[in-house]
């Protein structure tokens, strides 16, 4: 690589890294906004203009906490824990295209960290490596209520993974390719892939609510049943990066749902743009559909009640994957016919 | 045999299988998304407390004061009614005789030396105030405020009697106004 493009890289690293996280932050607030509206309340509105400071509060509030570890704890897991949760919810920014090519300067810049052809199975291990998170983290408390939450959470996210890789499947089978650049490329102007695949859709996004942790499959971190899941003994920032890492996988969650269903940085009548232009629109196109889905997931957060946990395990094993596999089978069988093999 | 029903409002448990409807869970699923999202335009009834403050009833009984008649004397002549009327026993007094030249300070011959109230005892009942034949002890609508030493809780005439320059207004409590403009 030249140096241009490793500076380049690395200045797309840096501002997609900091807009992650501005933007998990800010969601802490937009939750308590959303939550409060929901409920016919107002909502944070005392630090700054609106209550927008409140996420700066809470960070410096969590940074002040006292650092502690439990003397039973396993110390250098009871570390890493938050550590690989916040890793993981930040990888899989990195291969999300975030628009057509911008140019600046005179060189074509692609809005995506990395274009590798095998996007959408990076994006499914770094969800399956996300579980260890939650897993080293309740283990290493030394708490039964840390160790329960994390078995639920391990089960729970292996069990809905299975489903949402078949539905990825099938996604991969409309487009032909693994690429996210290709996926999204493939549902030019209004081509989504929702218009084809609604059941898809659906499963996937299930699945997104439970890989995420959110309600109404938030059972790792049932407060009532649990006291707070596998961070019951955390403190300070090492909670704060739980809690974060929770907000940047909704983010991310929600950007690869726009992506793989809603077109990513596709919006009907893009022929009409070219150049940055289209560049631009395409980004706030995407982040316009992302911030519905963060809206969506917020919205059912406060609207469902928690699953038992039976029902979450039935729901996953024995209705999506069934569902999902029917799908697969039937969008194989259609795209065959398509490319004339009978 | 079984029971009969006294009240005919036992509910018998309904375990039923759910239909194919309720088993995909996405009507009831949109069905409750509807009704989160009608309450996203339904006015809210916060209200910004240290801005804003809620109104009092008429009838609210809190810090009581010991008022003084038009001419600024004190009403009160420690008959210690209020006292025996009192369930809590939260309130205490000295009688003493007024002197030649207080007559602009004590409305009678006879007046509290000492009128203390224990906040913490008070329970508010506004019994003394009910008691009082000289109008002279009312509850107001303000609010004890907190401490930090259980001393300070008791409260004596420097705080209870009313200044003449920051009269309180008692006008929506029961009274004559016999002993003059409230």
């Amino acid at each position: 690589m030249e140096t241009s493009e490793w500076i380049e890289k690395f200045v797309l690293i840096v501002i997609l890294f900091l807009v992650t996280l501005g933007i998990a932050a800010y969601l802490t607030y937009f939750e308590r906004k959303v939550a409060a509206w929901f409920q016919d309340r107002i909502g944070p509105d005392r630090a700054g203009p609106f209550g927008i400071l409140q996420p700066l509060a809470d960070g410096g509030k969590l940074f002040f906490k006292e650092d502690f570890i439990p003397f039973a704890a396993e110390k250098w897991l009871f570390i890493l824990g938050p550590g690989i949760a916040m890793f993981t919810a930040l990888m899989t920014g990195a291969v999300i295209p975030w628009s057509t090519d911008l140019v600046l300067f005179g060189q074509e810049i692609a809005l995506q960290v990395a274009d590798v052809n095998i996007g959408i199975l990076f994006i499914m291990g770094f969800l399956s490596i996300g579980v260890y998170g939650i897993m080293i983290g309740g283990w290493a408390s030394n708490n039964k209520y840390s160790l329960f939450s994390a078995i639920r959470a391990s089960s729970q996210m292996i069990s809905y993974e299975l489903a949402m890789g078949i539905v990825v499947i099938t996604i991969v089978m409309m487009s032909g390719s693994l690429s996210l650049r290709d996926i999204t490329n493939a549902q030019h102007g209004m081509n989504w892939n929702v218009f084809y695949q609604p059941v898809a859709f659906i499963v996937f996004f299930v699945c997104a609510l439970a890989e995420t942790n959110r309600a109404p499959f938030d059972l790792p971190e049932c407060e009532s049943e649990l006291i707070g899941g596998y961070h019951t003994e955390y403190g300070s920032m090492k909670m704060g990066f739980y809690l974060f890492a929770e907000y940047v996988s909704l983010f991310t969650s929600s950007v690869v749902i726009a992506v793989l269903f809603f077109g990513g940085y596709n919006f009907p009548g893009m022929d009409y743009f070219e150049g940055n232009t289209l560049a631009l629109l395409g980004l706030g196109a995407l982040f316009l559909k992302t911030f519905f889905f963060v809206f969506v997931f917020m919205w059912i957060r406060w609207t469902l009640p928690r699953f038992r946990f039976d029902q979450l395990m039935h729901l996953g094993w024995k209705s999506l994957i069934p569902i999902s596999l029917i799908n697969m089978l039937i969008t194989g069988i259609v795209t065959a016919f398509n490319e004339g093999w009978f | 045999m079984t029971m009969q029903s006294l009240s005919n409002r036992k509910k018998v448990v309904s375990k039923k299988e759910m239909t194919f409807m309720e088993r995909i869970y996405l009507p009831a699923i949109f069905g409750g998304m509807w009704i989160t999202f009608k309450h996203l335009f339904r006015k809210n009834n916060t209200l910004k407390y240290p801005e804003e403050t809620r109104e009092f009833a008429p009838v609210y009984r809190g810090q009581h004061v010991l008022k003084r008649d038009e001419e600024g004397r004190e009403n009160c002549t420690a008959c210690g009614l209020c006292a025996v009327a009192c369930p809590a026993e939260a309130i205490t007094m000295v009688a003493g005789e007024r002197e030649r030249g207080e007559e602009n300070l004590y409305r009678e011959e006879k007046y509290a030396e000492v009128y203390e109230i224990n906040m913490l005892r008070c329970i508010f009942c506004g019994l003394c105030e009910e008691a009082c034949p000289k109008e002279a002890i009312f509850l107001t609508d303000r609010i004890v405020p907190s401490n930090f030493e259980r001393d300070g809780f008791v409260y004596g005439k420097d705080k209870l009697v009313e200044s003449m320059d920051d009269r309180i207004d008692i006008t929506k409590r029961q009274h004559t106004g016999k002993r003059g403009v409230i």
